[in-house]
């Protein structure tokens, strides 16, 4: 116990000392080896869209508000392109169970987008997102996270949209509430 | 393996003062700390009616499970641990969980050549079938090796890894071998990128193998059976392999791996020494806007844990991934299959397709289809010979032919869904199922039960009141003649994007033959979403059930109370 004890503190001590850093690499996607939706290796610090945003969206077959979310945006998905030139990255956290069904789920569903696997969660735990899905993250032009959302209600879309316009416009969104 | 908490301690303390004594230097302005922190707490109050008393309770009327995670990252090095506190454990999870801790920490270092973890670490080889390690919160699972892990990539298209460690068990100090070592490698080929005359094929081909080995002390074991005592002589390395292969060509995709591991008797087979294997095969078709995929597994005697003593969820070297699907609504979720790693025959097969908008069929909007059916039967055992029954401690238990495919039907599940977009203004999904339960085999009774034949209609409606506005039902109904009933389920949800949601829900079990069981399981819940902070309240009753997360299933006690849960990422 005591042992925990001093880790706390020390992780406080840690987070304390970090806390006000500012660097370049800050807020970027974690380099970790997934694989892409045939199976070979992708490693995600190479997710990038010539300095347009990207959406980097958690999900899993099994998951109905994922799918209903990623359903949503494929039919406003040409439109959003065109727009904001933005690239809707979709990360399965399907496990073993469902590996094999991403594929043929996600052409069945007609989804345009580029789906990564990440069945052993180290994408996952990397960015710190939780079994509760879907979790998005929207990403600038830099590949900076400047938003990131839990859950999904009909009608998220449309912020996630007003976001993409602003950040097309060149806007620093880094501090919106 | 104490020493290893020691580096991990040292590796913080190293940090600590590098952040508070030489602030601005490099290795400060690039490291980056992130985590998250979860809290669920229940507040569980009496209900006569359900049978919960202040007796059923114990006094302990406020629960809390919760956690915060750590990540500190600087280029090529990262290190983290997480804190966890169950106070005492909510309902439903492993009363071994009781109490706080760290059960896990790591130091990691990473190029692209290797990487190499001290501490805690999450693994999978293959699909799972000889090792997996992982963690699920709200399942209440979490079998991580502590140990080490190297992974390496000495050329382009292969991937070596190795693990070597034990496995965590709730809060149980690891000491005097009360648990196994477990060691494994794993390659992969990826034999387009090896291979310059096959880099331009549209075929691409994968191949890798595992092997895995467990170290328990103990070379007898003495074991009471038909009260007499057997003297069994164990094997104390454990020893389990797989092969698999990927081939990936146009619109197919096949990948398949099997699975063998050596005699290992334990509490799972009954103490049997018969060698186990397993197969898991799949096909699939797809090109935009349909998907067809076939599957197939065969299991036979593949429990594969580093502590031969037990037969709860925890110590699991291996995952079975089981063929049958996860269904997320309340009622197509009452009755989930649990994988049966002593023995099952599955198969799956699914078609997925899209009707375009704008097309005679699809009308102006198009709509979705999923088509279903899985179905897992016993294994065919026979009897070794005449004197030895089936399963017998201490003998080789049974004898099973490869894919001998057995009468008993553990498993059924049939389901269709629709989804249709109504204009602009409305959106519905349609579901049907049909589902056959085998409740003696997957709860674990003997000759209790008749099977469970279930079918199950779920509506779920979205109505687009504004851009941010929705107003979101389901109906739902289960109709059975067995267990408990007919039940019908209804649920009205308002939400305000992307911050507000609040809902009132209601599952009737108006069918129950027991007048007095007729009882609504009624729930109401508000909350927010603020960015990756989530806080969701509710007040109500919970139904007993059933949580399976990819065959793993857990027991969730009926309830009543006040719960309040919180998350957030940082």
């Amino acid at each position: 116990m005591k042992k925990s004890i001093l880790f706390i503190l020390l992780a406080c001590i840690s987070l304390a000392g970090f806390s006000q850093t500012t660097n370049d690499k800050a807020g970027r996607i974690p380099s970790v080896m997934v694989k892409n939706i045939h199976r070979q290796p992708f490693k995600t610090d190479s997710i990038s869209n010539h300095g347009n945003p990207i959406i980097l969206s958690f999900w899993a077959t099994w998951c109905v508000n994922c799918v209903k979310e990623l359903n949503k945006i494929q039919t406003v998905y040409d439109d959003w392109k065109e727009e904001t030139g933005v690239k809707l990255v979709a990360v399965s956290i399907d496990d073993s169970r469902y590996t094999s069904r991403v594929l043929p789920f996600v052409n069945g569903k007609a989804w345009d987008y580029e789906v990564l696997l990440d069945d052993n969660w180290d994408l996952k735990r990397a960015m710190n997102v939780g079994d509760d899905i879907p979790y998005t993250f929207i990403l600038d032009g830099t590949g900076k996270v400047v938003y990131t959302h839990k859950g999904f209600a009909d009608g998220d879309e449309e912020i996630y949209f007003d976001l993409l316009k602003r950040i097309k416009a060149g806007e620093d969104i880094s501090k919106i509430k | 393996m104490k020493k290893l908490s020691h580096i991990a301690l040292a590796g913080l303390g190293f940090l600590s003062f590098f952040s508070v004594s030489v602030q601005g230097q490099d290795f400060i302005k690039n490291a980056e700390i992130h985590g998250n922190f979860q809290a669920d707490g229940q507040y569980y109050m009496n209900d006569s009616k359900m049978g919960i008393t202040d007796s059923t309770l114990d006094g302990k009327v406020a629960r809390l499970n919760g956690f915060t995670s750590v990540n500190y990252s600087y280029g090529d090095f990262s290190a983290g641990l997480r804190f966890e506190s169950y106070l005492p454990p909510l309902l439903g999870y492993d009363a071994q969980y009781d109490g706080s801790g760290i059960p896990y920490y790591y130091l990691d270092y990473k190029t692209d050549l290797i990487q190499v973890t001290a501490g805690n670490f999450y693994e999978q080889f293959g699909n799972g079938m000889v090792l997996r390690t992982y963690q699920n919160w709200n399942l209440g699972y979490d079998n991580s090796l502590k140990g080490l892990r190297v992974r390496l990539t000495p050329c382009k298209g292969v991937t070596i890894k190795g693990v070597y460690g034990y496995q965590r068990y709730y809060w149980n100090q690891y000491q005097d071998n009360n648990r196994g070592i477990v060691k494994g490698a794993d390659a992969e080929f990826y034999l387009n990128d090896i291979f310059k005359n096959l880099a331009d094929k549209k075929t691409r081909i994968i191949v890798g193998g595992s092997f895995v080995s467990d170290y328990q002390k103990g070379k007898t074991l003495d074991y009471i059976y038909n009260s007499k005592v057997l003297q069994l002589n164990l094997p104390e390395n454990i020893a389990a392999m797989a092969g698999r292969l990927n081939l990936t060509s146009g619109k197919f995709d096949f990948y398949s791996e099997y699975a063998y591991k050596i005699n290992d008797p334990s509490a799972m087979n009954h103490y049997i020494y018969k060698n186990g294997q397993g197969l898991y095969s799949s096909l699939s078709f797809s090109q935009k806007g349909l998907g067809i995929m076939v599957a197939g597994k065969y299991l036979d005697n593949m429990s594969y844990k580093s502590k031969r003593s037990i037969t709860t969820n925890g110590l699991d070297i291996n995952y079975l991934p089981p063929v049958t699907l996860e269904h997320d609504y309340a009622l197509a979720s009452m009755y989930p299959y649990a994988t049966q790693p002593n023995g099952e025959a599955g198969f799956q097969g699914q078609l997925t397709f899209t009707v375009p908008k704008n097309t005679v069929l699809g009308g102006k909007t198009g709509w979705n289809v999923a088509l279903n059916y899985a179905q897992v039967n016993s294994i065919n055992k026979e009897t070794v010979n005449d004197t030895i029954v089936l399963d017998q401690p201490g003998t080789k238990g049974y004898k099973a032919d490869f894919f001998s495919i057995g009468k008993d039907i553990y498993y059924q599940d049939l389901n269709l869904e629709v989804t249709k977009r109504f204009g602009k203004k409305a959106k519905g999904i349609f579901s049907y199922l049909y589902q056959t339960y085998n409740k003696d085999i997957i709860e674990g009774h003997i000759n209790e039960y008749p099977d469970v034949h279930a079918q199950i209609g779920v509506i779920d409606m979205a109505h687009y009141l504004t851009r941010k506005h929705t107003l979101r039902w389901e109906l739902q109904g289960l109709f059975t003649s067995q267990d408990k009933g007919n039940w019908v389920a209804g649920l009205v949800e308002f939400t305000i994007a992307p911050k507000w949601f609040m809902s009132v829900q209601d599952q009737w079990n108006y069918g129950n033959s027991d007048k007095d069981q007729q009882l609504h399981y009624y729930l109401v819940n508000a909350g927010f979403n603020y960015h990756s902070t989530r806080v969701s309240l509710s007040w109500g009753r919970q139904r007993e059930g059933i949580l399976c997360v990819g065959g793993v299933c857990r027991y969730v006690p009926a309830s009543s109370g006040i719960s309040l849960s919180v998350s957030t990422s940082f």
